[in-house]
């Protein structure tokens, strides 16, 4: 386990460099600059900005200096927000977007297991049906208009919940049901699809003969196995989510980290590109070396790769 | 045994993280509670569209920051909400004869840690904006006083930079030309000043609210949650306090025109309209039907550039085909809906001097544009419309899109020629009108000052980084150079009509309308109105309830 | 009780050595026994129905409205009434016939994003599963990469470098769009790969496409078709993404995504610009999702009697 552990790590690392690497050349390729406006100042200004932000060295510096940020975790300063460091950026926004992600992580994955048991328990009957239209209308409306809609009547027609803002739990719950709604929609159908392949094993099949009722034999052996899809899902889409959605963060106001991947791009903000992305990636990285160790916990019959092969 | 050591291991990485996280705002509520005290009637709930870039006087660049800083900053005069300009720090103002050599006199003034506000100041706050190290991207505002320009440029010495401190209350400046708009310029956020001590004691003075924000305006900058809110509090040092009547303003960072619009109808927030967020499109229809909403004309140009090296746009008569065609009218009034004016002319009518149509063209006058395609075609070689293919660039944005479909369908209706909309994201659509690899595009100006000057010297030669066109004319160039030394106010606007004119005989730009500010306000709240350069001055702002 | 038969009644009929291959039940070929199933699924056949009839009005709008799609009719934002069945948009050009133009779109967005999806997501899948080891690593590495090198900054620089249009849309989709569905292969194949059939299957010599396409494939058929059906509709959006950004088809050209993304500025006061978009996005996607789930059952070989 261990050797399996440090392997990984070292494909970690080679990721990330790899990621910095292509972000870096995408950077420099896309045109624009972090001091681009409508109304143009002199050239020799510009000039002087780029040579404040060293983006006039040659580019091997330039991707000397990311790659020994990277090493270093430290981004520098942002180009567009005058005085402001990269690392404070994400250390002041993470956990806002961490707690409305786990938030919603808990509700996506809670209710989604939940209409997925139910609809597999009831195949091609009335609760089956019932559930998969709320999962497929969950897949089919995506969160911008869901958010819209939730501000809409809950926030301004009934006034149960506020439109926007970070103030405290309320705030976070009609934001945390919009990004939820989706991923619950897709987790229930994942969940139902391999529960019904589970239903047909012969250990289920044993199961129920044993006498085991409905639920218990869900419980204990089914939902087990049929959680493998979902766990290998839910690993890049956790990365995904505690980083933060540029979308509801937006409707909804909230100071979360999900903004800095569009607006640093669409600033050209390269420090903070890089930071946010590098961020990102190592959590990505990480969640997804969880699914794989998971897995093994699951199915007993996966097993870490350290060792050959049987 | 492994395995449960691994569950065990994941079950307490997600109670740790559940434990170290909190909702970030919920321990700050009770303080904002008890701050807000016993007068909290005088309070203004705003909110603007995104995090200041900065909020360092001689740094900002945008509106958003701009709007914080003229509340919390006041320099040697200050503009009104009639858009006078008043005087502010400086209690008199000399000019010579010459009209290049103004003389300050500022009145007893407190930075809000109480230390005087001197001359000084405002020469450490100009030159700190015109040093080259500093990379000032508004520091060309500053450009008419004499020897900044070089300076700020590398080719001159600080020592030449016209700003002289005769004794703590008196500053003299000397300007390059005469310049008319001078004092409107002393009002803008970049010849702010900044408490020299403070801000050499700490270069990164302005990047936190709090008592290390000094500063010397009608507020404070008492608290910024960064990406979420500012608080501004009334400021105790100030000269003119009795005229302050707000005693918190408290500005939330939305950036959804749509979230901020249901907050304004929640009445969470007391007024709605640039700089402080905008009237979203779809709102102006239910806002004019229940009278609520406020008009005013705003010093500021919408506008389609063309290509003036482009195949079929260097034909002057192919553009002014384009120009003509346009229907201006039924654009406002079905598209963009502000009561805006159509743009028959270069210079807004909120500027002075230009309030009046001058007559060089008129709006959607298809009989003439049809001759002058006609015309252009045949100096083209063209014999069918169809084969005149015109791109409208635009920069990612509904609004954008909508104006462009809308002049895209009369184009070719009307003309018969071929058009297709170039839609780029913001940085490689500016690029591409920079390199001019784009047939006709988009652009809006907004005047910094209220001078005719800022809308035309953009044309004063292709070089001209707003120009944008590739268009230069040799007797525009002339007029614009003796408009910049001319002293007589009435010879000066001859000269700027007499460009303006070049240019709608030309047209390297077709004008399509003057922008208005839109904004709704909660009826309590009273004073509160953009000046026709859209800026907002909260010190007049009153709550009556 | 019981009651004797008496011997005299049974008969010797004797064997016809000639029917001795002969089944007694018609044989079936594997896709008609699909087709049987899957034409006894009623939710799957109506789902059939609605791509259909989306699919026909799409082809047919030019000849079924009167009115083009970058037609300014001069009504604004008007609701819907017997002229416009749909209302008009903010431009006053007909939702009704713009919604069938934006089917053509949003339709080819969504079908190629599955294909995608089954081409390059399966393939990459169930060869990184079966192979295991550092050729999975490897491959499920660069999955990763994809997923997180900034995707608005490979979106611009294909906008700089190529004419907006189908075919960068489609670039643009295949860079991210299978790997969900690689990664949910994967899982299901290291699954899969240690069963008792799939073990025999090897030890046979069976060939490794044989595997994949034989018993891989059919075993993880739930989750592939699960994840189409979450492909589709966010492929849809990503186009109206990627329209907004530039990228994608130009205006006054729509798509349902575009169309519900800008209806959805006006809930409050043109709600109908929203909801009829929304409506078809939703309605297709249950469509798909009923032949999806038609399909699995109908495919999944544990289900066979």
């Amino acid at each position: 386990m261990i050797n399996y552990l440090l392997k990984r790590l070292a494909y970690i690392l080679v990721a990330l460099f790899v990621i910095v690497t292509i972000t870096f050349f995408l950077m420099r390729i896309a045109p624009g600059s972090p001091f681009a406006s409508e109304k143009n100042f002199p050239p020799e200004i510009t000039a002087q900005l780029n040579a404040q932000y060293g983006l006039d060295n040659p580019w091997y510096v330039q991707y000397k200096d990311y790659l020994v940020q990277t090493a270093k975790l430290d981004f520098g300063q942002s180009m567009k927000y005058k005085d402001r460091s990269t690392n404070d950026m994400i250390s002041e926004s993470f956990p806002v977007s961490l707690t409305l992600g786990i938030e919603a992580m808990l509700l996506a994955v809670g209710l989604g297991v939940l209409i997925g048991v139910v609809s597999a328990l009831y195949h091609n009957k009335f609760p089956d049906y019932l559930a998969t239209t709320i999962a497929v209308l969950g897949i089919s409306v995506p969160s911008f208009i869901l958010a819209g809609l939730l501000q809409y009547f809950i926030g301004l027609k009934l006034h149960w919940l506020p439109i926007g803002g970070w103030d405290g739990f309320k705030y976070s719950i009609l934001p945390a049901l919009a990004i939820a709604f989706t991923h619950m929609g897709f987790i229930a159908k994942l969940t139902r699809s391999s529960m019904l392949e589970q239903n047909h094993s012969e250990y289920v099949k044993m199961a129920r003969a044993k006498g085991l009722g409905k639920w218990t034999t869900v419980f204990k052996h089914t939902l087990r196995n049929a959680l493998l899809p979902v766990v290998t899902y839910l690993g890049p889409l956790t990365a995904g989510v505690v980083t933060g959605s540029f979308i509801v963060e937006q409707i909804f106001a909230i100071p979360g980290l999900g903004k800095y991947f569009v607006t640093s791009i669409t600033n050209r903000d390269y420090t903070v590109i890089m930071g946010t992305t590098v961020f990102y990636s190592i959590i990505l990285l990480f969640a997804v070396l969880l699914v794989d160790i998971l897995y093994s916990v699951i199915d007993p019959r996966i097993k870490f790769k350290g060792a050959k092969k049987s | 045994m492994k395995k449960k050591t691994v569950l065990l291991a994941l079950i307490s990485i997600v109670m740790l993280v559940l434990a170290a996280c909190g909702f970030g705002g919920k321990k700050e509520e009770g303080t904002k509670d008890s701050g807000k005290g016993k007068d909290s009637k005088q309070d203004l709930n705003l909110v603007i569209p995104s995090e200041p870039p900065s909020l360092n006087p001689q740094l900002a660049t945008d509106s958003t920051s701009g709007a914080v800083l003229r509340s919390v900053f006041e320099g040697l005069t200050r503009v009104d909400k009639d858009g006078k300009v008043q005087p502010a720090v400086a209690e008199k103002i000399d000019v010579s004869d010459d009209k290049k050599t103004y003389t300050f006199h500022l009145r007893d003034s407190k930075w809000s840690n109480g230390d005087a506000v001197t001359a000084k100041d405002f020469k450490y706050a100009w030159e700190f904006a015109l040093n080259p190290k500093n990379a000032s991207e508004y520091a060309s505002i500053l450009y008419s006083i004499k020897g900044a320009e070089a300076f700020n440029l590398g080719k001159g010495k600080v020592e030449d930079v016209g700003i002289e401190v005769k004794d703590d209350k008196t500053l003299v400046v000397t300007l390059e030309n005469p310049t008319p708009y001078f004092t409107e310029i002393t009002a803008f956020y970049t010849a702010m000043p900044v408490n020299e001590k403070v801000a050499t004691e700490n270069k990164k003075w302005s990047a936190e609210g709090g008592e290390g924000y000094v500063s010397n305006g009608p507020f404070t900058l008492s608290d910024w949650k960064h990406s979420a809110s500012l608080t501004l509090k009334k400021n105790d040092s100030y000269w003119d306090k009795e005229a302050v009547s707000l005693n918190n303003v408290n500005i939330k960072m939305v950036e959804s025109e749509a979230t901020a619009n249901r907050m304004f109808k929640n009445n969470e927030i007391d007024f709605l309209g640039s700089p402080f967020q905008t009237v979203p499109l779809d709102a102006i229809d239910g806002y004019k039907k229940d009278k609520s909403l406020n008009i005013e004309d705003y010093a500021a140009i919408y506008e389609y550039k063309m290509n003036t090296t482009g195949e079929f746009t260097k034909n002057v008569n192919i553009r002014k085909a384009l120009a003509l065609s346009i229907d201006r009218q039924g654009l406002i009034d079905n598209v963009v809906k502000g009561e805006q004016t159509p743009a028959l002319g270069m210079v807004p009518t909120a500027i002075a001097g230009f309030e009046d149509d001058r007559g060089y063209i008129t709006d959607n006058n298809l009989d003439e544009a049809k001759k002058a395609l006609a015309k252009g075609m045949e100096e083209l070689g063209i014999k069918d419309a169809k084969d005149v293919k015109i791109n409208i660039s635009i920069n990612t944005s509904e609004a954008h899109a909508a104006i462009a479909q809308y002049i895209q369908e009369g184009w070719t209706k009307n003309l018969g020629i071929t058009t297709k909309i170039d839609n780029s994201e913001w940085q490689v659509f500016l690029d591409k009108m920079s390199s001019l690899d784009y047939t006709v595009g988009r652009m809006g100006w907004i005047a910094d000052y209220n001078d005719a000057y800022t809308f035309l010297e953009r044309y004063d030669s292709a070089k001209n980084g707003n120009n944008d066109t590739g268009w230069e004319n040799k007797e525009y160039t002339d007029l614009m150079k003796k408009a910049v030394k001319e002293t007589d106010e009435a010879k000066r606007e001859k000269l700027l009509k007499d460009g303006e004119k070049i240019l709608m005989t030309e047209f390297p730009v077709a004008p399509v309308y003057f922008y208005t500010n839109l904004w709704v306000e909660k009826d309590y709240v009273k004073n509160m109105a953009p000046t026709s350069l859209g800026e907002i001055s909260l010190k007049d702002v009153k709550i009556e309830k | 009780m019981t009651q004797k038969i008496p011997v005299e009644k049974f008969n010797i009929v004797g064997i016809d050595n000639s029917k001795n291959d002969q089944l007694a039940k018609k044989s079936v070929s594997f896709w008609s026994e699909v087709w049987h199933r899957f034409s006894h699924n009623k939710l799957a056949i109506v789902g059939l129905i609605i791509i259909t009839i989306v699919a026909l009005m799409a082809i047919f709008v030019p000849w079924l409205s009167p009115y083009k799609y970058s037609d300014v009719l001069g009504n604004f934002n008007h609701p819907p009434s017997a002229k416009n069945w749909f209302g008009t948009d903010d431009l006053g050009r007909d939702v009704f016939t713009r919604v069938w133009y934006g089917a053509r779109i949003s339709l080819f967005i969504g079908l190629s994003a599955a294909i995608i999806d089954l081409i390059i997501g399966v393939a990459w899948g169930s060869i990184a599963g079966l192979a295991g080891g550092r050729v999975d690593d490897i491959m499920m590495r660069i999955a990763d990469v994809l997923t997180a090198v900034p995707y608005l900054l490979v979106v611009i620089i294909l906008l700089v470098v190529m004419q907006p249009g189908l075919l960068p849309m489609i670039i643009a989709l295949s860079i991210t769009g299978w790997v969900n569905m690689a990664r949910i292969v994967r899982g299901e194949v290291l699954s899969i790969k240690n069963q008792e059939y799939v073990l025999a299957a090897r030890t046979l010599g069976g060939r490794t496409g044989h595997l994949i396409m034989r018993h891989l494939v059919p075993n993880a058929l739930g989750a592939i078709i699960v994840t189409m059906t979450l492909t589709i509709p966010s492929a849809i959006f990503t186009e109206s993404f990627l329209s907004y950004i530039g990228l994608g088809v130009s205006q006054p050209q729509a798509s349902w995504g575009t169309m519900a993304s800008e209806g959805n500025n006006a809930i409050d006061t043109a709600p109908w610009r929203l909801i009829f978009p929304a409506l078809f996005i939703s309605v297709t996607i249950f469509a798909f999702n009923a032949i999806g789930d038609g399909l699995r059952d109908a495919l999944d070989p544990k289900l066979r009697k």
